[in-house]
């Protein structure tokens, strides 16, 4: 009798990349569910069209690469660039503006730098920085969260409009607001100390009001993914860690100018983009002890773009900046090899 | 039990013991034909001793031992030699070795056997007999046993003997059923070892998954001091050093072997062939083999050397549908062969008929995602994605410099890779090549010393004769005093008086610094 042979081992894992991937969407839902509660349809609207963008994008870059479409679209790793950049956006953001961000992640930020694997930046993270930089208004478009002030729902259909509505109809005044950040940034400018601004109704028990929701829901998605090891707990330790002990540092400096540790760690990107984010291995360190500093180096990062940078949040700069940083951080992390001398 | 000293990674895989270990070892077949390869082991290919037409006894020696990292081969039974010539093996490099073919007569007539007491003879003489006995390390590796026995290797005394029965690769069984059956003849052989090597403690590592093997040791340790240690199921608890670290907490260096840390670890099969060459004056000539996965009756075999594969499939019951590999060994470090047709060796530890259901089904490799499962699980320490890209990039250097020989191949990073990206065969091939290109390299090097070499003694010779020739000048040197150097060489060397003026002339000839020059660090 005649036999295949193949190389060893002969029983392998059938956890694939698509399994991995599709559980970072599935662990998205619990915070994408409390971010459309608060925030309204627009949440959902812009994951349906930064979704099928992306497949769209992906696909047609795929086939200029003359890559096998079946195999390379059932990883999922589009949809969840698309993913981390729609859940980014501000949920009444115009519908170009997704597109726009969606396709240069993944055209120019994923498949020109050489596709899965070989991208050294979050491709989520460039669409996001693009748009940021070049639409500073669009970008703001967050609506006040359900529940504070005269903040009316937006039923689904006006939310269409308003997103698909063209360059002409913007969006009416009084329906979008400054985020928890942003009114922390202007009002420390303007003299205020911590304690006055925190008793602005946009702030909730922690941190934002609805915004703490969303954090909770992406915490707990968060662990799961650490749980089934489908995210390594070390990135987002080293992050949230780096975070909170920079800010813990300034606010017992000062604490009526710095905000409290537990107010940053909560507020804005930092959960979700400690367990979604930087957690993506292709862009991060790869060795354990630097998988901890890329994590607190982009908590220190973020930190000091929110307290001394020219932008309320920094997570996507934060995130950038370590990516960089990643290979030189891989060189000097190797783990000691077993039997090799200690020290 | 005393504390362990649980190992970084590994992995619980599937088990599938069951299938196998439920019956008693059967005896195997006696073939028509057996085909005896002369390196069942690592070290030099034994010298064939038999020709064509001899008669060979069982047990007499068809192959001697050639060196000191080599083992004697002997016939498994008595016949008639047909055949002294290259034949298929079960290597991985599925290329045919030497072997001796013997036709066997069916009389099982055996050669003279004696018995010998190792405790009054010279370690030295028992470590010959056990040489003679062509005894190997019967786990996989095959390394000649007598040069591990060799307490003069290492300084001071050695402090653990470990005797490897973890057994830790799914579907094998035969250690497990050996342990079972034959406790008594391992600590036989056992006691020998320890008599060599005087160590001062002795422990039994098994994995916890054969309570049954457990408690035969322990039994048959009884009085004896030797401890058995149960060790929690995870592979590769039954590599070398994965198996030192977590009985003894001693890392075995990098480029060191366990002696270095005071360790010497054999296979427990392997104590028992010593007991069988001690107490019996038998040589090797057979081994325990599991039989397993998609053949009708599972289970273990004691075969004669040389039995063909098929022969043992048949023993079992046949093939059932769907066999898609043949492996020999596990399925973690096992490798595929293209037929049934090769013999049995002192290596065969297993042969698994995998079909669909022992197999993963085959998935497309992805790129590498840099997600670190490949780091959580090595058992060695390494980064295989780092491995892996610069193997890739055959950019070996760098995966010399991530320690790439430090990788045990226990495929552990294969098998948990979400990108399904074979890692161990890149591996493989990243040490092939450097091997190659080191061989390369010793050649050439070999080769430029041996004309840096000529080019010396040809300079060397022409300052001599210029030398002689200048004290000769005046009068004409007669041809005779020429001979035996090149008389063309003479001729041109007279033929340019100046050149050698101006040679001689110069303080120091270049000879004398190249002697010893450069070219030796080169």
């Amino acid at each position: 009798m005649r036999f295949k042979t193949a190389t060893s081992p002969h029983i392998l894992r059938e956890t694939g990349v698509g399994q991995v991937m599709r559980r970072v969407l599935y662990a998205m839902a619990p915070g994408v569910a409390a971010l459309a509660w608060f925030f309204g349809w627009g949440v959902l609207v812009n994951l349906a069209i930064a979704t099928g963008v992306a497949l769209a994008a992906e696909t047609s870059m795929l086939a200029a690469r003359g890559k096998p479409l079946a195999v390379h679209l059932g990883d999922f790793s589009a949809v969840v660039t698309a993913w981390l950049l729609a859940v980014a956006l501000p949920s009444l953001a115009p519908w170009w503006l997704t597109v726009l961000g969606v396709s240069f992640a993944i055209v120019v930020a994923k498949h020109l730098y050489g596709g899965l694997g070989y991208n050294p930046f979050n491709p989520a993270m460039i669409g996001y920085v693009v748009l940021l930089i070049s639409f500073p208004r669009e970008m703001s478009a967050w609506p006040i969260p359900h529940g504070v002030g005269q903040a009316h729902a937006l039923g689904l259909p006006e939310t269409l409009e308003i997103v698909f509505g063209g360059a002409g109809r913007l969006v009416p005044d009084g329906l979008t607001g400054a985020t928890p950040l942003d009114v922390l940034r202007t009002q420390l400018g303007l003299g205020l100390t911590v304690t006055e601004i925190r008793n602005s109704p946009v702030f909730g028990i922690v941190s934002g009001s609805g915004w703490e929701w969303a954090a909770l829901g992406f915490l707990a998605g968060g662990l799961w993914l650490v749980q089934t090891r489908a995210a390594d707990w070390r990135i987002p330790a080293g992050m949230l860690g780096g975070l909170a002990t920079i800010a813990t540092v300034f606010h017992l400096i000062d604490p009526q100018r710095y905000a409290p540790p537990w107010f940053h760690l909560w507020s804005g990107a930092a959960i979700f983009g400690a367990f979604f984010i930087a957690t993506d291995p292709v862009t991060a360190s790869t060795t354990p002890r630097g998988r901890l500093i890329y994590g607190a180096g982009i908590g220190v990062l973020v930190y000091v773009i929110r307290a001394f940078g020219g932008y309320p949040d920094g997570v996507a700069f934060a995130v950038l900046l370590m990516n960089i940083a990643a290979p030189t951080i891989d060189l000097y992390t190797q783990p000691r090899v077993f039997g090799a001398r200690r020290g | 039990m005393s504390a362990l000293f649980p190992f970084h990674g590994g992995l619980k895989t599937v088990r599938h013991k069951s299938e196998s270990n439920r019956r008693p070892i059967l005896a195997g077949p006696l073939p028509h034909q057996l085909t005896v390869p002369l390196r069942q082991h690592i070290g030099a290919t034994a010298k064939p001793l038999v020709q064509v037409g001899d008669r060979v006894l069982k047990g007499q020696m068809i192959g001697q031992a050639d060196g000191y990292i080599s083992a004697a081969v002997h016939a498994p039974t008595s016949g008639v030699v047909t055949a002294v010539e290259s034949r298929p093996v079960p290597h991985p490099s599925g290329l045919p070795d030497l072997c001796v073919a013997i036709e066997t007569d069916g009389e099982e007539r055996w050669i003279e056997r004696q018995a010998v007491d190792y405790r009054r003879l010279h370690a030295s003489e028992v470590r010959a007999v056990l040489r003679n006995a062509g005894v190997v390390g019967l786990g996989g590796a095959g390394f000649p046993s007598a040069v591990k026995l060799n307490p003069g290797g290492h300084d001071g005394p050695l402090d653990t003997l470990i005797l490897n029965g973890a057994e830790c690769e799914p579907w094998i069984t035969c250690d497990d059923r050996l342990m079972r059956e034959r406790a008594a003849g391992i600590v036989a052989g056992l006691h020998v070892m320890v008599h060599l090597l005087e160590p001062r403690e002795v422990l039994i590592g098994i994995e916890d998954d054969k309570p049954e093997a457990v408690a035969a040791m322990v039994a048959a340790c009884a009085g004896t001091g030797y401890q058995v240690r149960v060790a929690p199921t995870r592979y590769p608890s039954g590599s070398v050093k994965q198996l030192i670290q977590l009985l003894t907490g001693k890392e075995t260096p990098v480029d060191g072997l366990p002696v270095d840390v005071g360790v010497q670890c054999f296979n427990v099969a392997t104590a028992y062939t010593v007991h069988r060459a001690i107490d019996f004056g038998e040589p090797v000539l057979s081994r325990i083999v599991t039989v397993t996965g998609q053949v009708a009756q599972p289970g273990n075999v004691e075969v004669l050397l040389g039995t063909p594969f098929s022969a043992l499939i048949e023993l079992c019951g046949g093939y059932r549908e769907g066999v898609e590999r043949l492996i020999m060994g596990g399925p973690m470090m096992g490798f595929a062969l293209h037929g049934d047709d090769v013999p049995v060796t002192k290596a065969t530890n297993c042969i698994l008929a995998a079909g669909a259901g022992e197999l993963t089904p085959e998935q497309p490799a992805m790129p590498c995602i840099r997600c670190g499962a490949c780091v959580e699980v090595c058992p060695a320490k390494l980064l295989p994605q780092q491995l892996y890209w610069h193997a890739h990039a055959k950019e070996f250097d760098k995966a010399q410099d991530y320690h790439l020989f430090s990788c045990i191949e226990c495929g552990c990073c294969s098998a948990v890779c979400p990108s399904h990206i074979p890692l161990v065969h890149f591996y493989r091939y990243a040490k092939n090549e450097i091997w190659a290109q080191e061989k390369e390299k010793q050649k050439a090097e070999l080769a430029r010393q041996r004309h840096q070499a000529r080019l010396e003694r040809l300079e060397r010779e022409q300052k001599e004769r210029e030398a002689k020739l200048r004290q000769k000048t005046p009068p004409r040197p007669a041809p005779a005093v020429d001979a035996g150097q090149l008389p063309i060489e003479t001729a041109v060397a007279r033929a340019k008086p100046g050149r050698v003026a101006v040679s001689m002339d110069e303080p120091q000839p270049s000879v004398a610094v190249k002697a010893d020059g450069p070219e030796r660090g080169g």
